[in-house]
């Protein structure tokens, strides 16, 4: 019987959620990673790793890494620090990607770390040095609201050396020489604000590819949802019939090419589920059409929040859904999203959520 | 020898870290590079890049607020507070 593991990166810790193939009982363990925020865990299936970022506002940024499913944790930033004369700080570990046997760690401020011996150690791989505006993101007055950091990268199933990189307020860049050299992706986008470069400034807030189509890429944006179809060289918008613009997270079906996952949010300061009505809206043709789905869901007085990683996908055949909201709750859905069971309710502030199947 | 006192925070990070011990040591930085010795990975906790303390990390020699240049005495008392913050 395979066992489904959901790893919950919250701000007060790193919990599990686990449950057999039928995921209809789960069982919470946690907290791990001793009450540190954790922005991101993440499990790599070759070595069965759970990796997670974290940041204490005590102790520095680090990642927590452990080998046997939660029972014990080690911490290392081991290289994980720029230059000290440099001036620029690694605040957070904002996101991370195991993939061809090795972590990737994205930072704030913007920059790639890699490890290489299963999170001991890390080095800096690139800070995109070179790319358009790019004297300009370590400077405060330069930067978006927020801190500017790099929360994701994407990796390239079959090429090791090919992944993309997003920035925060700046946007999508691909490497296809492991970070040596870039190249922004983000023609055809959209941004409401002034951008002093053309080929940057944009407000990506989750990337996703299709695991059937690696050329079919899909973005939740800070301005609409947007499918790539030639890897991100090109894209085009699909948020009509979407109750909002806004949102940040976004999944991609792991079986269909064209079904996709985005979680719309209040686009102005409340950034929760509009008019109080949970929802996950799913589009079956690629982002031509929308559908809401909120069975099992809150109709009313649900201001829920999910952040970019707060949405994630299974790889049963049917495949499972979870989301995390900011206010504590896991909510899950065995059959694709047609129905939904709250299966975790008082957690701390939930900003990741990722899924493993094991056996 | 300094006595040595440190936040809870820091023992369950490092096995066998005690929250109080005896370090031989002539400044504050070297009390953090023999923890360190002991306990790979420790000045991280403590210190940034440069290094400097972190910002929430403060150090007080003998009750009074401290450096990583501070000087220690023969039994000088060295508190390591993780700052009140967060929620």
């Amino acid at each position: 019987m395979p066992q489904t593991v959901l790893l919950v990166g919250t701000r007060k810790g790193c919990f599990l959620l686990e449950s057999d193939g039928d995921r209809r009982e789960w069982k919470l363990r946690g907290p791990f990673c001793e009450g540190w925020p954790v922005y991101h865990a993440v499990h790599e299936p070759m070595s069965g790793t759970i990796y997670a970022a974290a940041a204490s506002e005590w102790h520095g940024a680090g990642v927590w890494r452990s080998s046997d499913l939660g029972e014990t944790w080690e911490l290392s930033s081991e290289g994980l620090a720029y230059d000290a004369d440099g001036g620029t700080k690694v605040s957070k570990i904002s996101g991370l990607t195991a993939a061809h046997g090795r972590v990737l760690a994205g930072v704030e401020s913007a920059g790639v770390f890699e490890s290489r011996d299963g999170g001991a150690t890390w080095s800096l791989l690139s800070t995109l040095e070179g790319q358009p505006g790019r004297s300009d993101w370590n400077d405060p007055a330069q930067q978006p609201p927020g801190h500017l950091g790099l929360p994701a990268m994407l990796p390239h199933p079959d090429d090791p050396s090919r992944f993309w990189a997003v920035v925060q307020g700046i946007g999508i860049f691909e490497t296809t020489d492991n970070g040596v050299s870039w190249a922004p992706r983000n023609r055809g986008l959209r941004a409401d604000w002034p951008r002093p470069h053309e080929e940057i400034g944009f407000c990506v807030h989750k990337l996703v590819m299709s695991p059937v189509d690696n050329d079919r890429l899909f973005q939740q944006n800070h301005v609409g949802v947007h499918r790539s179809d030639d890897a991100g060289l090109s894209w085009t918008e699909v948020t009509e019939g979407l109750p909002s613009e806004f949102g940040f997270a976004a999944a991609a079906h792991p079986h269909d090419r064209d079904t996709y996952y985005v979680i719309p949010l209040d686009g102005l300061h409340g950034r929760t589920m509009p008019d109080g009505h949970a929802s996950v809206w799913r589009t079956r043709d690629a982002g031509a059409t929308w559908q809401r789905l909120d069975r099992g869901l809150p109709e009313r007085d649900a201001y829920l929040g999910v952040l970019r990683e707060g949405l994630a996908v299974d790889t049963y055949d049917v495949p499972g859904v979870y989301f995390g909201t900011s206010t504590g709750q896991v909510f899950a859905s065995a059959d694709e999203g047609e129905s939904w069971s709250e299966i975790a309710s008082y957690l701390p502030a939930v900003a990741s959520v990722e899924v493993a199947v094991l056996g | 020898m300094a006595d040595l006192h440190l936040p809870g925070t820091l023992p369950p990070l490092f096995a066998g870290l005690p929250r109080r011990l005896e370090i031989d040591a002539g400044t504050v930085v070297e009390v953090i590079d023999r923890l360190d010795e002991r306990w790979p990975g420790l000045r991280d906790r403590l210190c940034e890049p440069g290094p400097a303390l972190r910002p929430h990390i403060h150090v007080y020699v003998d009750g009074e607020r401290a450096a990583l240049g501070t000087t220690l005495e023969e039994r000088s008392r060295v508190d390591v507070i993780a700052a009140i913050s967060g929620g």
